[in-house]
């Protein structure tokens, strides 16, 4: 077994640890409710955080509309679950799916753009998104979908969160995702070395958007009530702070930074704006001062200090800067 | 009679639609210059509409004439909301200049983000009324149905205004040479003996006051301002921009009007739900076909 391997499995082992310890201290009821619907929080968000740092981070594709995607995923698994009786399992499943689909045919004609330009396109994507389930009277229009059973337990969360770090964290060592670094590096010499840009920065924004609709779908079996507004620009720019504030293109970092996040909204829950303010401030310094993330650019490492990855990390680099 | 009431739109829809160009202008200007988009543009109009509304408040009730409480209050809303531009530029967007754009750009979402809820912690989240500076009145049009208001004359004469003094700034004063030379190409700008921050500072502020002079028209014609009502305008603003071809001033005045009149035809026929939806797909629809806008210059991509 070589030694990626072997790191590989000693953190599957570790989550699993986590899990049966979050798992114990929930079913002996030494967790209150406010606590076990921090830790269901926190699962969405590494979902969501990881999905984003695939497109943003190590593709390098700026997109600010990944609330659109997890709103898809939402009314999707909620409409089957509330009309067609459908498993719990299954619903979220094709909830992503959906929201994959919705990937595929929103990247296809925006993916062409670069940097800015595609952010202004994924925003105003996931607006649209958000203006049609307000004006489609069969998902409840503004007043949205509500009485959604509370299916997402801690274990099926846990297991979907394990899935996606493992499969993007799997996807970026890949020879796919050794392209997707490329194109974010320089998009026109990853061309010139014969990477079917197009086709990555497409493959990177579904994988993306599959998830992200699969973390919808588990929140809107958590918190009983979605509605377009739920979904809006504001949701979108939460989980860019949870990506930033890890460092873009660390796995790592954006689980870190979702925890955070989480953490701050709970303790937060009564000062709003000043969970905003600090959201932004906390952006603007971490933009000036450590581009690279509270981590940098480290991968799912047990070490993260090494010498090696110390070395590596640069600041967030932009394709279209020529 | 469907003929009166399309022009009726049509002339609500200019309104609307000054508005919106006003903003665009300092997107395009800021954009031209060191390609970044200002996400915090729309707020510093929500910054703008409130000085407005407190100095009206205050003015009017000082007792001064409605027309100079107008104009004193529009110059002293743009001239703070020029010296806040200038802030954020020097504290948050300096330091990057030698950095990524999309740093830039996460940067100028947070500053967004800081302005719209300083505003909700320091004003609190309700709208507030906006004072009626100017009594209004209502026109009838060449004895037709078509009707005319005070304050869209108001809106039009204002930004006729504003646009002849900027079109005088960027084209004849020294000021205005060196804002064109720097987006032309700021490093031989900079060679060439221009101060290019001070120009950027100098754009910043009048882009800066413009969004101001938008959020008090604004705040006239709506009667409620709130510190989140910069988002939507801002953005629609941004689309606005894009339409006309982002970098070119011409191109922001028509791209606003043109979106104002189409989201004012479009809630004119009963769909005003979609009306974001529509400026949104515009965006897309630009974005794809002609990402160069109507006035805007081809960009080819240099290795």
């Amino acid at each position: 077994m070589n030694k990626l391997n072997k790191k590989f499995w000693l953190s599957i082992v570790l989550a699993l640890v986590l899990y049966g310890v979050v798992q114990i201290l929930l079913t002996t009821g030494a967790l209150n409710d406010v606590y076990k619907s921090m830790f269901l929080l926190i699962c969405v968000n590494v979902m969501l955080a990881v999905s984003l740092n695939l497109i943003n981070g190590i593709t390098g594709q700026f997109s600010i509309g990944h609330a659109g995607f997890m709103s898809v995923g939402a009314y999707v698994s909620a409409i089957l679950t509330l009309d067609y009786d459908v498993p719990f399992v299954l619903t979220i499943i094709i909830g992503g799916l959906v929201a994959a689909v919705c990937g595929v045919l929103i990247g296809m004609p925006t993916l062409r753009l670069n940097g800015d330009y595609l952010a202004i396109a994924t925003l105003g994507f996931g607006e649209i998104i958000r203006i049609i389930m307000l004006n489609t009277e069969y998902v409840g229009g503004a007043s949205g979908l509500s009485g959604i059973p509370a299916k997402s337990t801690w274990t099926i969360m846990f297991f979907f969160t394990l899935i996606t770090v493992v499969v993007i964290n799997n996807f970026i060592r890949s020879t796919h995702g050794r392209a997707c670094i490329a194109i974010r590096e320089n998009e026109i010499a990853a061309e010139a070395m014969g990477i079917n840009t197009t086709l990555y920065k497409i493959i990177a924004f579904t994988l993306g958007a599959l998830f992200a609709g699969m973390a919808g779908g588990l929140s809107a079996h958590t918190f009983y009530v979605i509605t377009p507004g739920s979904f809006n620009f504001l949701k979108s720019f939460e989980i860019l702070v949870m990506v930033v504030l890890g460092g873009l293109g660390s796995t790592a970092g954006s689980i870190v930074g979702a925890v955070f996040v989480t953490l701050l909204y709970t303790y937060l829950r009564d000062f709003p704006e000043w969970r905003m303010i600090i959201y932004s401030i906390v952006l603007i310094l971490m933009m000036i001062f450590r581009p690279g993330g509270l981590l940098g650019r480290t991968g799912f490492s047990l070490k993260k200090f090494g010498k090696k990855e110390a070395k590596a990390n640069g600041g967030i680099s932009d394709s279209s800067a020529s | 009679m469907a003929m009166e009431y399309f022009i009726q739109q049509l002339i609500n829809g200019i309104s609307v639609g000054s508005i919106y160009a006003l903003i665009a202008l300092g997107y395009t200007m800021v954009y031209g210059i060191i390609k970044l988009i200002n996400f915090a543009h729309g707020d510093v109009f929500m910054v703008g509409s409130f000085i407005g509304l407190f100095s009206a408040k205050y003015l009017a009730s000082a007792g001064l004439p409605p027309v100079l409480v107008l104009i004193i209050s529009l110059i002293f809303s743009m001239t703070i909301s020029a010296l806040l531009g200038i802030t954020i530029e020097r504290l948050a967007y300096k330091p990057l200049r030698k950095s990524t754009r999309i740093a830039a750009l996460i940067t100028a979402i947070g500053v967004s983000f800081l302005l719209e809820y300083t505003g909700v912690l320091v004003l609190g989240p309700q709208a507030q009324g906006f004072p009626d500076i100017l009594a209004k009145k209502q026109y009838q049009l060449f004895g037709t149905s078509i009707q005319v208001e005070s304050n869209q004359v108001m809106i039009l004469i204002t930004t006729i205004i504003l646009m002849i003094i900027l079109q005088y700034i960027v084209r004849y004063t020294k000021t205005g040479k060196a804002m064109r030379a720097v987006s032309f190409d700021m490093e031989a700008a900079r060679l060439m003996g221009i101060n290019v921050d001070r120009t950027i500072s100098a754009t910043f502020a009048i882009g800066s006051a413009l969004a101001a002079a938008a959020g008090v028209i604004f705040g006239m014609t709506y009667n409620s301002v709130d510190p989140l009502m910069g988002v939507m305008p801002g953005l629609k603003a941004f689309v606005a921009a894009v339409l006309g071809g982002i970098g070119s001033i011409p191109g922001a005045l028509v791209g606003g009007l043109l979106l104002g009149t189409v989201e004012t035809e479009i809630s004119s026929l009963g769909y005003s739900s979609w009306r974001d939806g529509v400026a949104f797909a515009v965006l897309i629809l630009i974005l794809i076909f002609k990402p160069s806008g109507l006035f805007g210059k081809n960009v080819r991509e240099k290795v």
